[in-house]
């Protein structure tokens, strides 16, 4: 870990003005994934803004009759709030199929969205990454990818993004708020926010630099079952090899986004035509494009065979 | 002590202490974080330093130059010493790879240097800038490529075996198996990383460290810095898990004695977690043929087991064809273990080495023989159980009761409500049963103790033993306190310090047998230290309630001790009766699993083991080794896996959060029985090992388990969903 100076931001615009003025500057919220890659330099800010004291730690509801999520609610105050465990289950259960009861006290909703890869040649200084290092090309290609990516992926990086949060989100159609370091506030759709590799991998979201996530605010409830199963080699306390974020109405109509496959949430709302033939059909249109690798093709079929169970599931 | 003949009635068999469920007497250290592990020693008084290694870029090859300028003007900096700078040192005798010195880097994540600063996070900061340039060179790193290359290992580890004709024998069986096996490269992830802080006093060092065998280590310790052994004085006292990964000298040793010498102060050194499992020792895949032929019935007329694995170039193979040796009767057998140079980190002995991997393919096949044959498992397993060393047959087991543990394990298990394959379902769970054999030997190594009385009547023993987790203070306690009459209260024990007499050490399952014998021993000298002192006729005085008493005379002990105390010391050896008889420890395992049928996720819902290990010397500390073990067997069965990159030569997942061993979650109800048995050829305590014999087996019977839920036969470990998912039933 290098040695950072500190700050405690007052307020949001003295958080963003403090981001504006050093470009390696770094919010920390949790802090419960940037230290870990600090102490293997893997990020390496010369300066941290703590954020934890700007409130936005409230849930609350919006005009609309959607829910307004501050950004540094913990990922268990979330996960238990009666509003979301009522109308948002989906994004209830799968806060806690997330890591362990400690490090959701501590994590937050924007630290969540913007979690690093778990990919293990990016966790390994030593070893070639263009997410890490940019243009030093990717370890991971023609190594050990059992966990890595199957679609969206490209010729520079194989990577998921790990979060199990954001797949409900993505399902859920949330939107992010955000204040720039100029203190403009724009809204950016959850399916935009979280990019693909291309061959800038390490450019992981829309957020230009020290831009600040406010909050992020789920439209107004639209019922149906909400599942979300988490497929995983370990029964707790392992990223997802896939995971499945599903909202589907009486009438077999839903939403669909499946984690542990690309470098973001991966859904395609144009598939979900396809939900009411069922999970194969539907699986199909998703991962038309997939390019798995022969260590994680078996992710294309658990795909289908995990959407399959949660489909009977919102039937039974 | 000479441990010669089958011992006799003596004072552990009144079990009024040994025997008996005592709590841990270092518990109360433990829970209140009072116990101090190797790195947390210390005295406010000494300016410690922080050391934190740099490991090697690469797999294999030559180290050309270390740039260190960065590195030394970095804040709170006092010093760095690098691989070139101290040069070749001699090597451990019980290290196969180098653990520190010279250019030439034989694995992954070597040591080449070490950073010394003023904080922790100062020395991790400095080490970073550190600019090594390496020349890389060609290596082998996958076994299953190196098959080919593989040779017949130094004869010294009893690399072959055969007994009648077996080719012939298996040729004309009829019915046979003939499968391949493959176990993976696997990690100790033990709690407490390797860890050492040294100071110097003069020529003299002292080390505070992680370390299984506390001889052991100094002998060696002593060589790797070219000193005399004498000047070394180690101590650990307290281990944080070991699983073998801490019998031999650690690079953490080594690195804080060089740090401490060159900035003239006391320098602590752990290994970063990320580091581990390339930079120590790992459990060596293997690749096992198995070949079994039985006649109709079910008797096996032919067994023949053959393992490859690789080591760097020095090393042993993993010796997974022993039990296939002793386990199972059969008139014509074979085993062969094959070594190829690899060169991956060193390979070498993680919980019951050899057994484990070996049993996790045997118990396997012996399902799959059972099926051919239309036996039930535990009958097949019976029919070909033998009381003789098979290879040998007038060597007799000293005491095996495998069918009593089958038996009983069947009963208690309901193994009677076990369905065909694939027909068990519960919503999306698919439920299966299974069993094998557990089966680990049991070794003997000399072990000394000191016992000291003192003027308060307290017994205090003094051993260089070591407690990683196990509960050998409590059971030492026991001993002590059986041995001369007084309560575990009574009783202090210090452990792990090199000035204490020589012990087993904790290995092998070795230690919990061998250092209470060691301390029967002492007792046994010190009981008559204090019958000589009172001139009592020492054969018939008794130790009881904190009195020495012969005849009509009752002296307290502390009185018998007097001002100047007691002291007895002494040190078992064993004599010819390993030799004579087999000695084993022996098992079943049962368990149920639901597998999903929708994504293949495998679930344990309940274990049971049932052990035949001689005398229990505590039921709770047994226990604890064994469902610890059984814990580590559904990691190996389920999710362990150092997964080899074969291109660049090194475990990819080389931290907690990739290298998957089991949470709480994965694990169910677990039960243990102990057959209530002893065994008098295996020592005064008649007692065996236990720690590992957890282990032995309950991986295939989680193999088993899944096959018997699914019809799917994975023969390659660990069963992951992958495995399975393209045979699962439909379920859309
Ligand atoms: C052992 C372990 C297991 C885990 N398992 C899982 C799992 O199973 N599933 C899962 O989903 N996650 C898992 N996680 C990840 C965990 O969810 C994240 O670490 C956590 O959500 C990050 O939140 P944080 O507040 O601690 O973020 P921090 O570490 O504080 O920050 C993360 C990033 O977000 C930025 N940031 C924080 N707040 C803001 C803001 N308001 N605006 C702009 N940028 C901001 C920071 O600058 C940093 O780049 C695991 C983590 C660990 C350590
Ligand atoms: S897959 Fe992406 S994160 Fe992993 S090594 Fe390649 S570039 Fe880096």
């Amino acid at each position: 870990m290098r040695a950072f100076t500190y700050e405690r931001a007052s307020s949001v615009e003295a958080a963003a003005g403090a981001a504006a003025q050093n470009p390696d500057a770094k919010f920390i919220a949790g802090g419960t994934n940037l230290l870990d890659l600090m102490k293997l330099e893997i990020e390496k800010p010369s300066h941290l803004i703590d954020v934890n004291g700007l409130g936005l730690d409230t849930i609350e509801k919006t005009q609309d009759d959607g829910l307004r999520i501050g950004a540094l609610v913990r990922n268990t105050d979330l996960a238990a709030d009666g509003t979301v465990r009522r109308d948002y289950g989906l994004l209830s259960r799968a806060l806690v199929a997330g890591a362990s009861g400690q490090l959701r006290n501590k994590a937050t909703t924007a630290g969540n969205l913007l979690q690093r890869t778990r990919c293990p040649y990016f966790y390994d200084p030593n070893q070639a990454c263009n997410k890490r290092n940019p243009g030093s090309g990717c370890s991971a290609i023609g190594g050990i990818t059992r966990q890595l990516g199957v679609v969206g992926v490209s010729e520079a990086c194989l990577a998921t993004h790990p979060s199990d949060m954001a797949v409900a989100m993505r399902a859920l159609d949330a939107v992010v708020e955000t204040v720039k370091t100029d203190g403009a506030k724009r809204t950016i759709p959850i399916a935009d926010f979280h990019r693909l590799p291309g061959d800038t991998p390490h450019i992981e979201s829309a957020l230009e630099h020290g831009e600040f996530i406010t909050s992020v605010v789920l439209p107004s409830p639209v019922g149906g079952k909400q599942i979300y199963r988490k497929v995983r080699d370990r029964a707790s306390y392992a990223f997802a090899l896939v995971s499945v974020a599903a909202v589907i109405q009486p009438d077999g109509s839903g939403k669909v986004a499946v984690g542990g496959v690309a470098h973001k949430p991966w859904r395609i709302e144009a598939a979900e035509a396809e939900l009411p033939k069922g999970a194969h059909a539907m699986t199909s249109a998703l991962l038309a494009d997939a390019r798995p690798t022969e260590q994680n093709r078996f992710k294309i079929s658990l795909t289908e065979r995990t959407l399959g169970a949660v489909l009977s599931e919102a039937k039974g | 002590m000479q441990f010669e003949k089958p011992a006799t009635t003596n004072p552990i068999d009144q079990l009024k202490v040994v025997g008996k469920p005592v709590q841990r007497i270092d518990g109360e250290l433990k829970t209140t974080g009072r116990a101090r592990y190797a790195y947390e020693w210390h005295d406010p008084n000494l300016p410690y330093a922080y050391g934190y290694p740099v490991g090697s870029a690469i797999a294999k090859g030559q180290i050309t130059s270390i740039d260190s300028a960065a590195a030394k003007k970095a804040p709170g900096v006092l010093g760095i010493v690098t691989a070139l700078d101290v040069g070749n040192l001699q090597k451990g005798k019980l290290n196969t790879a180098n653990l520190f010195g010279g250019s030439v880097i034989q694995h992954y994540h070597q040591v080449v240097a070490v950073v010394v600063a003023e904080t922790f996070e100062q020395a991790r900061a400095a080490a970073a800038l550190l600019k090594v340039d390496y020349v890389p060179e060609k290596g082998a790193f996958d076994l299953r490529a190196e098959m080919a290359n593989a040779k017949t290992p130094d004869p010294s580890t009893e690399p072959e075996s055969s007994v009648g004709d077996f080719e012939a024998a298996f040729s004309t069986a009829a019915v046979t198996l003939d499968a391949e096996y493959t176990t993976p490269d696997q990690s100790h992830a033990m709690m407490e990383p390797h860890a050492s802080i040294a100071a110097w006093d003069g020529d003299e060092v002292t080390v505070w460290t992680s370390s299984q065998m506390i001889d052991w280590w100094r002998s060696d310790f002593a060589i790797t810095l070219g000193m005399d052994k004498e000047k070394v004085h180690l101590m650990s006292p307290f281990i944080g898990g070991g699983f073998g990964g801490k019998l031999f000298l650690r690079v953490d040793a080594v690195l804080a004695a060089f740090a401490a010498n060159a900035v003239g102060r006391p320098v602590k050194v752990a290994l970063p977690r990320p580091m581990i499992s390339n930079n120590t020792t790992h459990r060596p895949a293997t690749i096992q043929r198995i070949r079994i032929g039985a006649e109709r019935d079910g008797k096996i007329t032919a067994i023949g087991h053959e393992s490859w694995s690789g080591d760097l170039p020095g090393g042993g193979p993993e010796t997974a064809v022993m039990q296939t040796r002793l386990l199972y009767a059969g008139e014509n057998r074979m085993t062969a273990m094959k070594l190829a140079t690899l060169d991956l980190p060193e390979g070498n002995a993680m919980r019951a080495p050899g057994e484990a991997p070996g049993l996790m393919a045997l118990e396997i096949a012996i399902d799959e023989m059972s099926e051919k044959l239309g036996m039930d498992p535990i009958e097949f397993r019976i029919k070909n159980d033998t009381l003789v060393d098979p290879e040998n047959p007038e060597r007799p087991f000293s005491h095996r009761d495998l069918i009593g543990c089958l038996k009983l394990g069947a009963e208690k298990f309901g193994w009677d409500q076990r369905k065909n394959p694939a027909t068990r379902r519960e919503g999306n769970w698919m439920i299966g049963m299974g069993v094998a054999a557990a089966f680990r030997n049991n070794l003997v190594m000399p072990s000394g103790a000191r016992v000291k009385l003192d003027k308060d009547g307290i017994v205090t023993v003094e051993t260089d033993m070591t407690d990683i987790g196990t509960g050998s203070y409590t059971i030492i306690a026991q001993t002590a306190a059986e041995m001369m009459g007084v309560g575990v209260d009574r009783v202090a024990v210090q452990l792990g310090d090199s000035r204490f007499p020589v012990s087993a050490g904790s290995g092998g399952q070795f230690g919990a047998n061998s250092a209470t014998s060691g301390v029967y021993a002492a007792c046994v000298k010190l009981r008559e230290a204090i019958a000589s002192k009172l001139g009592f006729n020492s054969a018939d005085v008794l130790f009881e309630d904190g009195e020495v008493k012969s005849g009509n005379r009752v002296v307290r002990l502390a009185e018998a001790a007097g001002v100047d105390g007691l002291v007895g010391e002494d040190t078992i050896e064993w004599g010819e009766l390993t030799k004579t008889h087999q000695q084993s420890t022996f098992g079943g395992h049962f368990v149920e699993v639901g597998v999903d049928v929708a994504t293949g996720e495998t679930r344990i819902r309940r274990m049971l083991a049932v052990c035949a290990a001689g005398r229990i010397l505590n039921p709770i500390t047994a226990r604890s080794q064994v469902i610890g073990a059984m814990t580590m067997g559904a990691g190996g069965a389920l999710s362990e896996e150092l997964a080899v990159d074969t291109r660049h030569g090194f475990f990819v997942n080389h931290d907690l959060a990739g290298y998957e061993v089991p949470v709480h979650a994965d694990i169910p109800h677990q039960e243990v029985i102990f057959m209530d048995e002893t065994d008098p050829y295996s020592s005064p305590m008649k007692a065996k090992g236990v720690g590992e014999l957890g282990l032995c087996g309950v991986s295939a019977a989680i193999a088993n388990a899944i096959y018997n839920a699914t019809g799917i036969r994975v023969r390659h470990y660990p069963i992951t969903l992958d495995k399975l998912i393209d045979e699962l039933p439909n379920v859309a």
